[in-house]
């Protein structure tokens, strides 16, 4: 049975990714699953400059989901580099660095000296924050700042270059276009959708940033339905995440047209979910006769 | 990290203190608040329940030779019952302060821990009707004035004969109680830990969710917490 799968140029030995943000830097995790089994680690957003992140409360439940603003905290790339790489080096997995910028020279920058370092094997870019240098829009919402962006990394490095689309946009397959044309090797699909709660006591937000972002499996049937659209519209593969739980959600997503996928919020439920999905993959494919699982990328028929 | 159900629904693990250790169990203490601790009292006897832990860093007392202050509370009670009995031997000092009688709570069992709380409620049914820091901060100035103390203060007085900057304290409870402690703590220049809340989505430290603040930038209630030194949180 082969459960391979590949990002462009990279080969995944299964599937089954972290997503950024819901699994640390790795090394949280080491005490619950076995890190090598995984098809790839991505890690926290990180940004040039550390960043404390938002006031607490900075997550809520939410009815089969959860809202998060942490703001991004993290501790820059260049302690990422000397504290938290070489432990993701000496694992047998792919490493995906994730990193957001303020600016687009921030993003190039970023880039620059994650590709200048041993031990990264692709490189994410979270999209879906404010471009400060055009009054707080959010860079993956606009297909010309999109474009320039991508564009822009593209240039400043050599790994394979993924784009982590917004789903807060009117059509995502347009941004997937975007993002393809500006040089993507891959698109991942979703990051988490906008919401909001409120305290009908306190008659205040439940979170100290107001809004948050929704993820859990709440948001899978809008994910699906975005892996799906995104599919129809661009060539290069597909990472398909949002509230991903077990095996048959995985798939669900790989015969929408996902490559492959990444599990976020589901960690928090069971720390070992990746690998539970993994095995269940596994079950399914015995169970079908399923002996590539590329057979299964974009089957759905509709 | 408790999930008081399997399923999505309630979607996250609850944290909870160790309440108490029994050989290779343990109990944990809790008050119904919402959805999940409401489930959580209908599950019964020989229902499974998947729990992560024990996660986080408790109160650091193997060394200290100091008179210990513990400061419970409502709930707050569970944990430093925990170490009530594992400190029993140093003869801590309890200030314990529920909302009514009825919310007072293990008043046997510290009893056979020989620990005779100094209590307080908000309706006056039990004890002093105060909050509970103001009557430490009673007691504390008292003593270390070393005027005659009001009852029920009197009874500790033999059991501290030290000088009131040889304390330290370890208080859990809800925020306002701990915001107050830490003015006081200050106030009498005392060391002391706490043992704070905060919304958690893992526990393990991976999602940043449960951050304090403190004098070194945010710091993690479930990783690098719950108990921090009182003087290096930060209160907003
Ligand atoms: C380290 C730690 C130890 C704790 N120990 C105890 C204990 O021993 N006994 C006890 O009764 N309670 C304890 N609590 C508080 C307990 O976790 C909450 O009362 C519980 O999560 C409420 O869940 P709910 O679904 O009933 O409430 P809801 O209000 O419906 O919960 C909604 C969400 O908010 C979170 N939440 C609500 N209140 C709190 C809170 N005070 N702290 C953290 N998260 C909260 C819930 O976990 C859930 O994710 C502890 C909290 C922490 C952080
Ligand atoms: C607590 C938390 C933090 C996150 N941080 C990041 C991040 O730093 N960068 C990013 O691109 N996505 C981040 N995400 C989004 C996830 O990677 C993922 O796209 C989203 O949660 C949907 O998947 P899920 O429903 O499986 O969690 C975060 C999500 C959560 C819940
Ligand atoms: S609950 Fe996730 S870091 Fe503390």
């Amino acid at each position: 049975m082969n459960l391979s799968v590949n990002l462009g140029r990279l080969k995944l030995k299964n599937p089954v990714m972290t997503a950024s943000g819901t699994f640390g830097y790795g090394d949280e995790y080491s005490e619950f699953v076995d890190l090598d089994k995984l098809g790839a680690i991505v890690v926290k957003g990180l940004s040039l400059h550390p960043k404390q992140g938002n006031p607490v409360p900075r997550i809520v439940e939410t009815p089969a989901g959860m809202l998060n603003a942490i703001g991004l905290q993290n501790i820059g790339v260049d302690k990422f580099i000397s504290e938290k790489l070489p432990f993701l080096r000496k694992l047998d997995t792919k490493v995906i660095v994730n990193f957001f910028g303020d600016t687009v020279n921030e993003y190039v920058k970023t880039a620059e000296k994650l590709s200048s370092v041993k031990g990264i094997h692709a490189l994410e870019m979270n999209i879906s924050c404010p471009n400060k240098q055009v009054g707080w829009i959010i860079f993956g919402t606009d297909p010309r700042v999109t474009y320039k962006v991508v564009k822009a990394v593209r240039k400043a490095t050599g790994l394979t270059l993924i784009v982590k689309l917004s789903p807060n946009v009117t059509d995502i397959s347009l941004m997937a276009k975007v993002a393809e044309d500006a040089g993507a090797d891959a698109i991942s699909v979703i990051n988490t959708l906008t919401g909001m709660a409120i305290d009908i006591k306190k008659k205040r937000p439940k979170l100290a940033n107001i809004t948050g972002g929704l993820s859990g499996p709440a948001v899978k049937p809008v994910a699906v339905r975005m892996v799906w659209e995104c599919h129809k519209v661009v060539r290069i593969p597909i990472i398909g995440m949002g509230g991903i739980t077990s095996a048959e959600d995985a798939i669900e997503f790989i015969l929408a047209g996902a490559s492959a996928v990444a599990v976020g919020t589901a960690n928090f439920i069971n720390p070992k979910a990746t690998i539970d999905i993994i095995e269940g993959i596994k079950s399914f494919m015995s169970a079908e006769g399923i002996k590539s699982l590329k057979e299964l990328i974009g089957a759905v028929r509709c | 990290m408790l999930a008081v159900n399997s399923g999505i629904d309630p979607l996250l693990k609850r944290p909870f203190s160790i309440h108490r250790r029994l050989g290779g169990d343990f109990q944990i203490l809790y008050r119904v608040t919402g959805k999940g601790t409401a489930i959580l009292s209908k599950r019964c006897l020989g229902d499974i329940l998947e729990v992560v832990g024990p996660l986080g860093k408790g109160f650091p007392v193997k060394t200290t030779r100091d008179k210990i202050i513990l400061v419970a509370g409502g709930v707050g009670i569970a944990p430093i019952f925990a170490l009530a009995e594992e400190i029993k031997m140093k003869k801590p000092l309890l200030f314990y302060g529920a909302r009514t009688k009825d919310e007072a709570l293990c008043l046997n069992e510290l009893k056979s821990l020989g620990i005779k709380p100094v209590i307080s409620t908000d309706d006056g049914s039990l004890g002093a009707k105060d909050n509970i820091v103001n009557v430490l901060k009673d007691f504390l100035s008292h003593n270390s004035v070393g005027a005659r103390l009001p009852r029920p203060y009197s009874q500790l007085l033999t059991l501290n004969p030290s000088p009131v900057t040889r304390h330290v304290i370890y208080a859990c409870g809800p925020e306002p109680m701990l915001r107050a402690l830490s003015l006081l703590a200050k106030e009498y220049n005392l060391k002391g830990y706490i043992a704070l809340e905060q919304n958690m989505a893992c526990g393990i430290g991976a999602c940043l969710g449960c951050v304090v603040k403190t004098k070194e930038g945010y710091k993690r209630v479930c990783k690098e917490g719950p108990v921090f030194p009182i003087e290096e949180v930060v209160w907003e």
